[in-house]
């Protein structure tokens, strides 16, 4: 720095230090813990040397939680989100910057309202449109007099049905109906000088071409940090997951954390749980690391 | 700002925007308005569709204990959380912005917290702080019934708050540490000749160089707040012990999945939305005043 604070630059390093051990703490004791065997993990003061049972607790919590298969779940659903968020805003967006047409700031502003409330807040009547997600259009039928209509003049009853609880796609869907990628696709958007978009369509482009040759190789950073901030959010989604998935094929890891504790007031064993944590929160952790640069960017990108 | 340069065929233009509109309709629209339709009806115990009750949905939420109860936890959480995770992430940025030695460490791991799920850090604050094991059991010891999250309310809270705390303290990290970044070198240098000391440096320019991203922090930390608690309180407390932890979120879940209550949760819902639109329009009132736009 500019001057020398010898006295300021103790206290700066004591307290970052403390600051880092707080940080780094539950992680290594999260591991710890999953290395000792029930004895031990319930030694009061736990021992911080770590102990022989790692595999076993890790291969224990594996098959308890069955969480092969529902890392799997996590990831299709994560990878899902992540790339219907990039394909689907960017194609909003496109719309929104790019044209001309009556409504264009209606939507823009239908779009925007949904960041106002989240899916927590809205959560029962949203998982009852999953139930059967043609619900809404079956209701408009009937209110409109349609059904009526459709069914005196083919005698057809209208009754549309599709449901989507334990299923992919409505695992996957609602996590995607939000603004916040739109958001920032049309900021990019906006920087991107008219003069490359006059060039194009002097070389005859037609805007779907300038869309997908010019524009979207343009914004591969934007791509990657959504991509990345949308993987983990969707990795980390709990509720959501935890009211959809009444069958155990398509439950995700971290709602299966739960199989692994006792209800309220039993003991846990904790050696157990502590592997099954560690395996849930290795993946996020590990996107975190590798991709710090596009995940600080999209953190700072989307939510601004 | 708009663009000059467009595209003529609009047609084409809507059809770009249509996926993302269905979405909204299916997804966020109709399930809004589902949400207040049910909040205005009751639905019949034995079939027959709902009957039309008016605002007795809220009158009786309203005149529920419980509900004043869960709604007085949500703000003490909101806010003792809030003030910790932004008061910790502003210290461990502003030092870690000095750049002495070792800070580029400390920029990687102080983010890691954030990207851990909330249930999956919620396993590991309870065990660490588990009054039988982990590393409250040592207080326990020499105080014995000192700690006790699964009986006594105020610990419970206590235990909730630090889960969540710890995560956030990450990610407000982030966003300090990139406007402090944000603040030109020279700026600080030019006070350093003039002989301001780093205190005096910090209040005098930094401090009020980042005010707009303290009030964004503010905004979005009360709002997640409500929101990502629920992983952690389900994991750790189950909303207990005797409704100390119950907070909205999580009585809007067990209300209407457990209680089937579904006139009852959507009353919920909406009284939710409005405390969260009403804080957010509380501080972009009072406190933005005091935030400087460069």
């Amino acid at each position: 720095m500019v001057e020398r604070t010898p006295f300021l630059n103790f206290f700066t390093h004591l307290i970052l230090f403390v600051g880092f051990v707080l940080c780094i703490a539950p992680f290594v004791v999260v591991a710890v813990a999953a290395s000792h065997n029930l004895r031990d993990v319930n030694d009061v003061p736990m021992s911080l040397l770590p102990g022989n049972d790692f595999w076993t607790n890790i291969k224990t919590a594996w098959t308890t939680a069955d969480l092969g298969p529902k890392l799997l779940n996590s990831f299709i659903m994560a990878a899902g989100v992540a790339a219907g968020k990039v394909i689907i805003s960017a194609l909003t967006a496109f719309s929104i910057v790019y044209f001309r047409y009556p409504g264009r700031t209606f939507i823009f502003w239908l779009i925007f309202v949904t960041l106002m409330l989240p899916l927590e807040v809205r959560i029962v009547p949203t998982y009852a449109v999953v139930a059967n997600v043609l619900s809404p259009y079956q209701t408009i039928l009937d209110l409109t007099g349609l059904s009526w209509l459709i069914g005196k003049v083919s005698g057809v009853e209208v009754s549309l049905s599709l449901g989507l609880l334990n299923s992919y796609t409505g695992l996957i869907l609602p996590l995607i109906a939000t603004a916040t990628g739109t958001f920032l696709y049309r900021q990019f958007f906006l920087t991107v000088p008219d003069e490359l978009t006059e060039a194009a369509r002097m070389d005859g482009a037609g805007a779907l071409r300038f869309f997908i040759d010019i524009l979207l190789p343009l914004s591969r950073n934007n791509m990657a940090a959504l991509g990345t901030i949308m993987f983990l959010w969707a990795w980390n989604q709990y509720l959501w997951p935890l009211l959809i998935t009444t069958d155990q094929s398509h439950a995700t890891a971290v709602t299966e954390l739960k199989q692994l504790i006792p209800n309220v007031g039993g003991i846990p064993e904790w050696n157990i749980a502590m592997a099954g944590t560690l395996i849930v929160m290795l993946p996020p952790l590990i996107v975190v690391v590798l991709m710090q640069r596009w995940f600080v960017r999209g953190l700072i990108a989307t939510e601004k | 700002m708009e663009k000059r340069v467009t595209f003529g065929s609009w047609t084409i233009g809507i059809l770009f925007a249509v996926p993302q509109l269905l979405l909204i309709f299916t997804f966020f629209y109709w399930p809004a308005g589902q949400a207040v339709y049910w909040s205005l009806t009751l639905q019949q115990p034995w079939g027959g569709g709902n009957i039309w009750v008016g605002l007795d949905n809220f009158r009786s939420i309203l005149a529920n204990a419980d509900y004043w109860n869960s709604i007085t936890a949500s703000l003490v959480f909101a806010g003792i959380s809030t003030g910790l995770a932004m008061f910790v992430a502003l210290v461990l940025a502003a030092l870690t912005d000095r750049q002495l030695a070792g800070s580029r460490l400390y920029r990687v791991v102080l983010i890691w917290p954030y990207g851990i799920a909330a249930p999956a850090l919620a396993m590991a604050f309870r065990f660490i702080l588990a009054p039988e094991a982990g590393f409250m059991a040592v207080v326990n010891q020499v105080w014995p019934g000192f700690w006790d999250p699964g009986l006594d309310g105020t610990d419970a809270m206590a235990s909730i708050i630090i889960a969540f705390s710890w995560k956030y303290v990450g990610y407000n990290f982030i966003f300090f540490l990139a406007a402090f970044q944000a603040i030109p070198r020279s700026l600080i240098e030019a006070a350093a000749m003039d002989g301001s000391g780093v205190m005096r440096r910090f209040w005098d320019i930094q401090f009020p160089l980042i005010t707009p991203t303290i009030f964004f922090l503010l905004v979005i930390n009360i709002t997640e707040s409500f929101q990502d608690s629920f992983g952690i309180v389900d994991i750790m407390t189950a909303g207990g012990p005797a409704n100390a932890t119950n907070l909205m979120v999580y009585k809007i879940y067990s209300d209407g999945f457990k209680g089937l209550d579904y006139s009852g949760a959507a009353a919920q819902s909406i009284i939710l939305m409005l405390l969260i639109v009403v804080l957010t329009i509380f501080q972009f009132r009072f406190i933005e005043r005091r935030v400087h736009y460069r």
